[in-house]
């Protein structure tokens, strides 16, 4: 592949630049491995402290749109997966089409999420806007809303960015693929596989509790 | 020995500041951004000297006090004592340090300062619009129910700024990592970067920590929901591990970095490699480890747990021998040296000497039961304050001074200068000693007004306080008068083998002329200095 | 004069306080050891090798690791002592026995409020006999606080939403200093009470003095009725609940299985959320009172069910 760009002065090669970039994108997401691991202790802690209410409020969730969401999720981490493998020049357009198709998937994601965040609250189930559950495990329901609302969004603002990342990279290397297209995807494609492993997390922690058989 | 650019004669536009990508730009300004930072916290320290040389109330009233010491609190920790040696020295000396043309992430760089303005500017708004009144920790339920303040603002700047601190910390690690000079193996590494290093990890792992346990305060105070509120199941108490599980790495974010300055210091200035070089590496990283499961000797009086307080408290004395390490290995550096008494090296003495009693003192705290006396009193107060100002501040400016020829291309005043570090000195220990036996006494931290008993003690630490401020502004002139008049600096003036200095003074803008390669250990000084600075 | 400017030099006011003044000292004379041959190697080595100073700078020690090794051991040695000893008298400190002279402490901004089993209520002041363990149940009403005497080097934050308990013991009849240590808002400065112990006389005199009211229990009963507990607790209503007679300090079974000591903590809680914590065999029907009863009110109530443990 063609580099056009010359690397910038404190790189010593094509490669070096390259291994550097991902280096950073690895380090970028300890980070955000720690922002979402202060959030999924403080709702351990509560689960610990209200199991009930947790149980509760996990079964107000929408486990319907929740699974077909992580499906959907993982569809698209698949495709950004397959795009880096066959990445080449001969490839392009294959490859501009599944970052595209990667990128409708989470928008669908978003959508779905939208259509969830609507039906609870018309179920009155938003904290600090309309809630209203009555009943001895209201605490532990309120505080499970709570988690639920703070960490979906957090995901879904990373959602919004990563999109923006895969839409951006399939409009620039539809033109002429360089190596360092394909470094930026690899890195973009880091980050794309890790919002979707948060969601996983988040996934079980959401709306599995409280719908075992026990 | 002039070359013909260096990196501030490239070009003198605004623009080519504003939108600079090189790293020793964006280190002045930082610097600059931090000169601000640290007079107006420093303001409203002396504010608080003020009023409290009288036990009364007779210079602000309660309400605006609360204010100055928070403003005091959130100014001089995220927006001075954090970014201080990372964002200033490191930025400018770790590419050239280890001998390469920029950081790994140059834009990055510089959207880290955009970030870090982007939240200073929204908590001086906080401050300005009205004030906070939280104190720096933003305890809850205080500040999501009852504070009567702009909590959520000054929150917004700190967690903006928190980002900064992500970025800078990442593109040190990816720097360290990827872009040392052929032949620049770790245990080549000047120990400053090892403890950058070290420090770089907590701000990526601990930072975020703090981002969302402000989002969460923010929220909860926004829209009423109950997340630390005792009223429906949240507890209080969760906000204050969340907090110090950053908060207390954050102090080594702020002490590592300077003990790192010292030990180029204490090495070039007794011309002699450090002592126990591996050993001092090694105890970088044994403290950013070790510093993140100490949080609750926060928390020894607040109802946790007996044995959560049991396991802080050994953990806090394990975290303390690294420390130890480190100060023995000062000492020993000394040993059969050739000491040179520069500027540079004074304030590193008194760093050894100031950081060793807040370090002892730390054991006090950490000890239980003392601790049950001593915590939240102006023995904690004092305490943090040898080590953050005692230690960090003075090993900050032991290292601007070393490094001002290099990053100026000019030279100081040396008599000023000495002069300016034995009046920090002197005015420190006048301020803050007093504020031990205030907190053995059981005074209270954070009153505006005090028992009569304590006048005394408060009036010398006041008067301390007087000879601080002075000493504080010097550098700001003569160091001034030095970057515009100074004379010229030659390429190596402390005749020190680091890379930084075999480029010339100051570095042209792409740092070095031909890509350098290092055959040998680091610290290998010649025992006389070949060019004394006066007469170069 | 001079010996009240001398900061550790007051005597301990108590067992315990005289445990953590020897603590301090034995710290302080450690720390003077370490700093003392600290400095006494800064100046003897700046002295000695000072630049210029013609002296033997040869073999210079290459190999470190003994050094680094011996005075790793000996800090981590001397820390592991300090550890022990600090947390062998913090554990004595907070050792908490259960039959002693209770005194309720509620917490608010910016106030100390205090009361004695007999009613006698007081404002940033607590009298104590001398001598005695008191053991202090404190609750706040808003943000957190926390009860600090320097006299006992003693302090306990008061955290909303739990009781704290913390025993106290003061030796020497006098006036002492009672301060809020945790930062609780525009008036914390002001938040500062006294503590007077009394001899045991003394005491007994002024808690008669006190302006009468009727003792904490009673109220209590009072309240117990006006709120309508008796309703169903009283044993004749129609709701089936669980009788309180005898209830305070015994073990508790709970529908979920589990057994819980009925103390100050647990009845708290079940009036303030009843449903969290239900008695075996009994339905979880009883309205939470969360926002109904303040924390004086609370306190009384716990007191009252308290007064019926002696009855069968």
């Amino acid at each position: 592949m063609p580099d056009s760009s010359a690397v910038a002065p404190q790189y010593a090669s094509i490669p070096h630049r390259d291994h550097t970039a991902e280096l950073g994108m690895w380090v970028f997401i300890a980070t955000e491995v720690l922002l979402f691991g202060g959030l999924i202790l403080a709702y351990f802690v509560y689960r610990h402290a209200f199991p009930q209410g947790f149980a509760e409020g996990s079964r107000h969730t929408e486990i319907v749109i929740g699974t077909a969401n992580t499906a959907v999720l993982l569809t698209s981490s698949f495709l950004v997966a397959w795009a880096i493998e066959i990445f080449s020049p001969a490839t392009i357009r294959i490859v501009t089409w599944l970052l595209i198709g990667a990128a409708c998937l989470g928008l669908l994601f978003i959508v779905l999420k939208g259509i969830e965040y609507s039906k609870e609250y018309d179920e009155h189930l938003v904290p600090g806007i309309d809630f209203l559950f009555a009943g001895p495990l209201a605490n532990g329901v309120q505080l499970f809303f709570i988690f639920y609302f703070i960490a979906t969004a957090i995901h879904a603002l990373h959602m919004l960015i990563g999109i923006c990342l895969l839409i951006t990279l399939a409009t620039l290397c539809r033109k002429a693929p360089t190596t360092r297209h394909h470094a930026a995807l690899h890195s973009a494609a880091l980050y794309w596989h890790f919002v979707d492993v948060a969601w996983i997390f988040l996934f079980a922690l959401i709306y599995l509790p409280g719908r075992s058989a026990s | 020995m002039m070359s013909d650019t260096n990196y501030l004669t490239t070009d003198f536009t605004l623009r080519s500041w504003f939108l600079t990508t090189d790293h020793k730009r964006i280190a002045i300004l930082y610097f600059a951004s931090l000169i601000v930072f640290f007079f107006i916290g420093g303001a409203a320290a002396t504010l608080i000297r003020i009023e409290l040389a009288t036990p009364q109330a007779d210079l602000v009233s309660s309400d605006v006090y609360n204010r100055l010491f928070t403003m005091h609190g959130i100014i001089m920790v995220w927006f001075f004592l954090i970014p201080s040696i990372p964002n200033t020295l490191g930025n400018f000396i770790v590419p050239l340090m280890i001998g390469a043309r920029d950081l790994a992430f140059p834009r990055l760089n510089l959207m880290s300062w955009y970030i870090f303005m982007l939240g200073g500017c929204t908590t001086l708004f906080a401050i300005f619009a009205g004030g906070v009144d939280t104190g720096w920790t933003f305890y809850t339920p205080f500040s999501t129910l009852y504070s009567n303040s702009y909590v959520i603002v000054a929150a917004a700047g700190v967690f903006i700024a928190g980002f900064s601190s992500i970025l800078t910390g990442l593109n040190f690690i990816v720097t360290i990592h990827r872009l040392r000079a052929p032949g620049l193996t770790w245990y080549r590494l000047p120990l400053f970067l090892w403890s950058l290093y070290a420090t770089s990890v907590i701000l990526v792992l601990a930072t975020p920590v703090l981002a969302i346990t402000l989002l969460l305060m923010a929220t909860e105070r926004f829209f009423g929901v109950g997340i630390f509120d005792p009223r429906i199941g949240g507890d209080p108490l969760l906000f204050q591990h969340l907090f110090w599980f950053y908060s207390h790495p954050a102090v080594y974010i702020m002490i590592l970095p300077g003990m790192g300055v010292i030990n180029e210091l204490i090495s070039c200035f007794s011309r002699k490699q450090v002592f126990g070089y591996k050993f001092v590496a090694w105890c970088s990283l044994a403290i950013a480890a070790v510093g993140f499961l100490v949080w609750g000797h926060h928390m020894f009086v607040s109802g946790q747990s007996l044995v959560a307080s049991l396991v802080f408290s050994f953990m806090s004395f394990i975290v303390a021998v690294p420390s130890a390490i480190k100060v023995f290995n000062w000492t020993a550096t000394l040993h059969k040296g050739s000491i040179h008494f520069d500027a540079p090296m004074l304030y590193a003495l008194g760093f050894i000497g100031l950081f060793t009693v807040g370090g002892l003192t730390g054991l006090f705290l950490a000890c239980l039961a003392y601790d049950v006396h001593a915590t939240d009193t102006y023995f904690v107060v004092a305490h943090f304050h040898y080590i953050m100002v005692g230690g960090m501040v003075t090993a900050y400016f032991g290292g601007l001074h070393y490094w001002w020829p290099k990053i100026t291309g000019r030279l100081y005043s040396e008599y000023w200068a000495r002069t300016a570090a034995v009046l920090i000195f002197f005015g420190f220990n006048l301020t803050f000693f007093p504020q031990f036996i205030l907190g053995a006494e059981g005074m209270p931290r954070r009153y505006h007004v005090y028992p009569p008993e304590f006048q005394v003690w408060n009036v010398l630490s006041s008067g301390g306080a007087t000879i601080l401020a002075v000493a504080y502004l010097m550098p700001l002139f003569y160091l001034g008068y030095s970057a515009f008049f100074g004379k010229r600096a030659p390429a190596n003036p402390w005749d020190a083998p680091g890379l930084e200095w075999q480029t010339s003074s100051p570095p042209p803008e792409h740092n070095f002329t031909t890509q350098p390669v290092v055959t040998r250990d680091p610290y290998q000084y010649n025992e006389a200095f070949q060019a004394e600075p006066q007469n170069a | 004069m001079w010996r009240q400017w001398i900061p550790f030099w007051h005597p301990g006011l108590s067992p315990h306080s005289g445990d953590v003044d020897l603590l301090f000292t034995g710290l302080l004379i450690a720390s003077a050891l370490v700093v003392g041959l600290l400095f006494f190697l800064l100046t003897l080595f700046c002295a000695r090798y000072r630049a210029g100073n013609q002296t033997d700078r040869n073999h210079r020690v290459k190999k470190s690791w003994h050094w680094e090794v011996s005075w790793t051991a000996a800090s981590f040695v001397c820390f592991l002592g300090l550890f022990a000893w600090g947390a062998s008298v913090f554990f004595q400190i907070y050792r908490t026995q259960i039959d002693e002279h209770d005194v309720f402490v509620v917490a608010k901004q910016w106030m100390w409020k205090t009361q004695h089993p007999g009613g006698q209520a007081e404002i940033d002041a607590l009298h104590i006999p001398v001598k005695r363990p008191i053991r202090l149940v404190m609750a706040s009403q808003d943000v957190i606080h926390s009860f600090y005497i320097p006299a006992l080097r003693l302090k306990h934050d008061v955290v909303p939403g739990r009781y704290q308990d913390l025993e106290i013991e003061i030796d020497k009849p006098g006036h002492y200093h009672l301060f809020c240590a945790e930062y609780c808002g525009t008036d914390h400065s002001g938040m500062i009470g006294e503590v007077v112990a009394m001899e045991p006389a003394d005491f007994s005199n002024w808690l008669t003095q006190q302006a009468p009211s009727s003792p904490l229990a009673s109220e209590g009963g009072q309240l117990f009725r006006e709120l309508g507990c008796s309703g169903c607790h009283g044993g004749g209503g129609t709701v089936r609940a669980p009788p309180l007679e005898g209830v305070y300090g015994k073990p508790v079974p709970l529908s979920d299985g589990t057994t819980v000591i009925a103390d100050d903590r647990y009845i708290r809680d079940s009036i303030l959320m009843p449903r969290s914590q239900v008695v075996a065999s009994y339905q979880p029907v009883m309205p939470s009172f969360e926002g109904k009863v303040s924390e004086d009110q609370l306190l009384r109530l716990v007191i009252y069910i308290k007064s019926l443990a002696g009855h069968p």
